[in-house]
This record gives structure tokens, sequence and C-alpha cells, in this order.
């Protein structure tokens, strides 16, 4: 009895003993993180926190002193009609180009899903500007779309017609980056969508074939139930690229005419290095945190949610 | 899907042949201004009289471009080697052992990608001239990798998750090799196909950075190439022609990079949006 007995104890010692010692070498494993966890910390996470408290004073960016003011510069940004200019550019841009980078990569990898001989020379020419710094697009585009000399305004007098000031126009400029960003990022759509495409069983397409659906009901049925992980990532993918937009701004309108095609990024900037109002664009810069936490959220709650459902 | 016929064939190369002119009509008129010669003021959809490399030899000089392509090459190599180091290292316990803490960490790094690198720039700004890391190098480096270090351990995990088996660490424990051991010599060759498709990836996002560099890096010694150009572009909003030329010099390296390496960009991205 007693040797059975000190047999089930080491038993039970040996049970609850291995575990440990396996624990013990796995949880050290959290050392490989260490490092990458450092940089996040030092470079986004604590900039972020000191952010948040320069949001609550009137700093100009260089003095050795800041005032606390309290909420003064919260109030201050919502009774700015420029941050609700500023804001609605900034969804334009995230909501807007994600729409149409989204329809016209669709578009575009169902055409080059197809065994043509134009499939992969068209690919990557559409692929290409990806890899261009969205600085230089934007001076590309200036070569169109400039006053003087500009491409478009050649063809426009070309064809017998006045030239247009198309840069100098408060309510197209926004529309004029969110096409550039448009043209610069469908290829990340296409190629996402390609994959999804190709992923789809042609099975399901023949099964349907029999049972007589039409095409659009194919397409409604199966590619876009199918198609919905890869919805998801472009979503997400371009929602959180569009809203953060500045470098394209900066080198095709600077954010104007006035503040006409500011982004939140560009509209913090210039508060902060024209304007030596430090306080004032973090104060921006936690409205932009939260409308691009706000809208990301809810885009992959719905999405993930449509995903189960397919 | 069957077969198409031939004459729906002819349809739809010709359509894409149309996308592909549509989409290549700005590098078009890029590459005719930068190659005509400075008097030469035809409309920008007009070759080039005859072809001139005058503007590119201007724009090297008084943009100091040659300065500008080694800190941009300096930058980019170290921060890519940090980030394949760091990515790897962080992604492999994320991918291998569910423990809570763990899903915590990985979500946690998931989420900073949607920080906006502009929201820390003001508090970022002091730390930074705090430091004494002001117009440095090594504060583009950092930038950089702690920018892009999100994407990194995320493509990482989701392939050390799909193809790393993980009977092979386990026989090699038995070997009592340790953990970092392990990691180096036998689980980071594995994830060559991973590394060079972040390899590309970052290189041309690191390249292409002037949201951090306008900032941090406007002495003109420490100038990468979208800061040049940026200040470039200012002084000569009425010579395009040298403007031209100066961008296509920048872009040039990644444009080789992609063309040589197409396939890595296009897996990578693939895999990342299938899982």
């Amino acid at each position: 009895m007693n040797k059975v007995e000190s047999l089930d104890k080491n038993l039970a010692a040996a049970k609850t003993k291995k575990p440990k010692v396996k624990n013990k070498k796995e949880s050290s494993l959290w050392i490989m993180y260490l490092p990458a966890l450092a940089f996040i910390f030092i470079f986004i996470v604590f900039p972020f926190i000191s952010g948040l408290r320069i949001s609550f004073t009137d700093w100009d960016g260089f003095s050795q002193t800041m005032n606390f003011v309290g909420l003064d510069q919260y109030t201050r940004m919502f009774s700015d009609p420029t941050t609700w200019l500023v804001a609605g550019n900034t969804l334009l841009y995230g909501v807007g180009s994600t729409f149409f980078q989204m329809t016209i990569g669709l578009l575009y990898a169902m055409l080059l899903v197809q065994s043509i001989k134009m499939k992969a020379i068209t690919r990557t020419i559409v692929y290409l500007p990806v890899i261009i710094s969205p600085l230089i697009m934007g001076y590309i585009w200036y070569f169109m779309f400039a006053y003087q000399g500009g491409a478009i305004n050649d063809l426009v007098m070309a064809l017998g017609f006045e030239r247009m000031n198309l840069l100098n126009n408060p309510s197209l400029n926004p529309w004029i980056i969110v096409f550039i960003n448009t043209y610069q990022f469908v290829g990340i759509s296409m190629i996402i969508f390609l994959a999804g495409l190709q992923s789809i069983s042609k099975e399901y397409y023949e099964a349907a074939r029999m049972d007589g659906a039409s095409k659009l009901a194919q397409f409604k049925n199966i590619t876009i139930p199918l198609l919905m992980p890869s919805i998801t990532i472009n979503v997400v993918l371009n929602i959180i690229g569009g809203l953060k937009l500045f470098d394209v701004i900066i080198a095709l309108t600077g954010g104007g005419p006035g503040n006409a095609s500011q982004s939140m990024s560009t509209f913090m900037y210039t508060l902060y290095f024209d304007r030596q109002d430090a306080g004032y664009a973090a104060t921006q810069g936690v409205l932009m945190v939260a409308l691009i936490l706000v809208i990301t959220v809810t885009a992959v709650i719905y999405l993930r949610r449509k995903e189960v459902e397919a | 899907m069957k077969t198409i016929s031939r004459k729906q064939r002819i349809v739809l190369n010709t359509l894409a042949a149309l996308i592909s002119i549509l989409h290549i009509i700005p590098l078009y008129i890029l590459i005719t201004t930068a190659f005509k010669a400075p008097g030469d003021f035809s409309s920008m959809w007009a070759l080039p009289e005859q072809i001139s490399f005058e503007n590119f030899v201007t724009a090297w000089e008084r943009a100091d471009l040659g300065l500008a392509l080694f800190n941009s090459a300096t930058i980019t190599f170290f921060a890519a080697v940090l980030l394949i180091v760091c990515g790897s290292l962080a992604a492999y316990p994320l991918a291998r052992r569910q423990t809570k803490l763990n899903k915590f960490v990985y979500i946690f790094f998931i989420a900073i990608m949607i920080v906006p690198p502009l929201t820390v720039l003001v508090p970022l700004y002091q730390m930074v001239v705090d430091w004494g890391l002001m117009n440095t190098r090594s504060v583009a480096v950092f930038n950089n990798v702690a920018a892009f270090l999100s994407m990194t351990i995320f493509l990482y995990a989701g392939f050390i998750r799909a193809t790393i088996p993980k009977e092979l660490e386990e026989a090699a424990k038995i070997d009592g090799a340790g953990t970092l051991t392990i990691f180096f010599k036998i689980v980071f060759p594995l994830l060559k196909p991973i590394t060079a498709t972040v390899l590309i990836i970052s290189c041309v996002y690191i390249w292409n950075d002037f949201q951090f560099a306008i900032f941090f890096l406007q002495d003109s010694s420490v100038q990468t190439l979208t800061v040049a150009l940026n200040s470039f572009f200012g002084e000569n909003t009425s010579n395009l022609s040298l403007v031209a030329a100066a961008s296509l010099i920048a872009l040039l390296p990644m444009t080789i990079l992609f063309l040589v390496l197409q396939r890595f960009f296009i897996e990578g991205l693939s895999q990342g949006s299938i899982k």
C-alpha cells in the first residue's frame, strides 16, 4: 500500500513537474519579441502617449515651457470649420479611393484571370506604379495637369478648347487626389483579387451553369461570397492607406488652394511647421487616430460577419 | 470556366491592351519630358527631337543626387536588415505558441498598423532633438523599422503557421539545441521565400519614405532622394524637364528591382491575402 502510494506521489509529481519545465522553456521565448516591442514602444507608443499630453497644452513646438490649457484645444478643434473640411477630405481619400480601387481592381482581375496573351504584360504595367514613390507620382501627374505646358491642356487646346486651370479648383482638387491615389494603388487590389479568383474552384461555376444560372447570378452568388476574404483585406489596406494620405498631396497641391485638398496628415504638418501650433497639431492627431480606429474597426467587424455568412 | 472562343479572345486582348496604354501614359509623359533637350518646348506628347541626357547631368549635379542615392541606399539597407532580424524573431514565438500573452502581443503588433505615422510626429520630433539624433541617418533607420515592423511580423507569422512543421523543432530539441540555435540554424533558412518578399516590399517602402525623412533629415548632407527631390521640385517648377529627369533617376533602382523580382512581390501579397 505504502509503495503504491509513494509511486502515485512520484507519478503526480512527475506529471506536475514535466509541464512546468516545458512552460519555463516556452515562456522564455518572449525574449524573441523583445527587440520588436522595444522599437514599437520607443518610436510609436511613447511618442503617442506624450502626444496625448501635448494635445492638452498650448505648446508652440520649440519653447522649453508649455502651458496646460485643459480642453481648450479640443473645443477649438470642434468649432474650427477647417477641422471638418479636412476631416471630410480625409474620409473622401479613404473611402473614395477604396471604392474606386476595389471596383476597378476587381474588373481588371476578372479580365486578367482569363488565359489571354496580354495578361502578363498588362498585370505588370498596372502594378508598376505601386512601387513608385507617391511623391514622384504627384510630380508625374503635375506634368499631366499643369496649366502651362501640361499634357492634358495640350490635348484640350489641340481640340480647340480653352485651357483649364485644373489644379486651382477647390472642388475638383480632392477628386484629382482620389484619382491619382486610385491610379497608383489599383494594382494591389487587382493582385489580391486575382489570388482570390484563382482560389475559387471551377466546379462551382460548372454546377451553376448546369442549373441554368445567368452570368450575373453566378457573379452574385459564387464570385462575391467566395471573394469575401480578399474583399476584407482590400478594404483594410486601402482605407488605412487612403486615410493616411500625405506625399501625393504635398507634391501636387500642397493642400491647396487654401485648405481645399488638405488631408489630416498634411494639415498637421502645416500646423506644426508653418504655424508653430504644436499643441493644436497634436489635438488633430488624436482626432485622426480616433477616426481611423472607428472606421477600420467598423469595416472589419461588418466584413467578418459577411465572411461568416458566406 | 469553359475555354473562350477566338472572337472573345480578340476582344479581351484588345481590352487589356487599352488598359495597358491608359496606365502607361503618365510614365510615357515622364520619359519624353526627361529626355528633351533644354531648348525643346514641344508638347509633352511628342517624342524628343533628339534624345538628350543633359537634364540628367544637370539634375544630378544641382540636386546632389549622388549623395542622396547613397543616403537612401544606406538607410534602406540597414532598416531592411533590422526589420528581417527583429521581425522574424518576433513572429516565431507568436506563430508557434498560442498562449494568452502571445495572442495579446500579436494583436497589439497588428493594431499598431492603424496608428498614422504623422500623429506621433510632434512628440517624436522633440524626442529626436533631445537625443541628438536630428539629421542622422540612424533616426531614419529606426523610424522606418518601427513603422514597417507590424507588417513584417504579420507576413512572417502567417508563413510560419502555414509551412514550418512543428516536428522539426521537436527533433532539434531532443538533440539538445537551444531555442535561438534552433531558430537561426533550422527555422530561419526555411523562411527564405517570405524573407525575399519582406525584403522587397520593405525596400520599396523605405526607399520611398518621405513623411519621416522630410522632418528628420533636413540637412543637405543626410538628405534622401525624396527630400532632395522635394526641394529640387520647389526650385524648378518652371523647368519640368529637370524635375522629370531627377524623378526618373530616383525611381530607377526600385523599378529594376521590381521587374527582376516581380514574382516575390506578387506572391507575398497573395499569400498575405488568402489567409
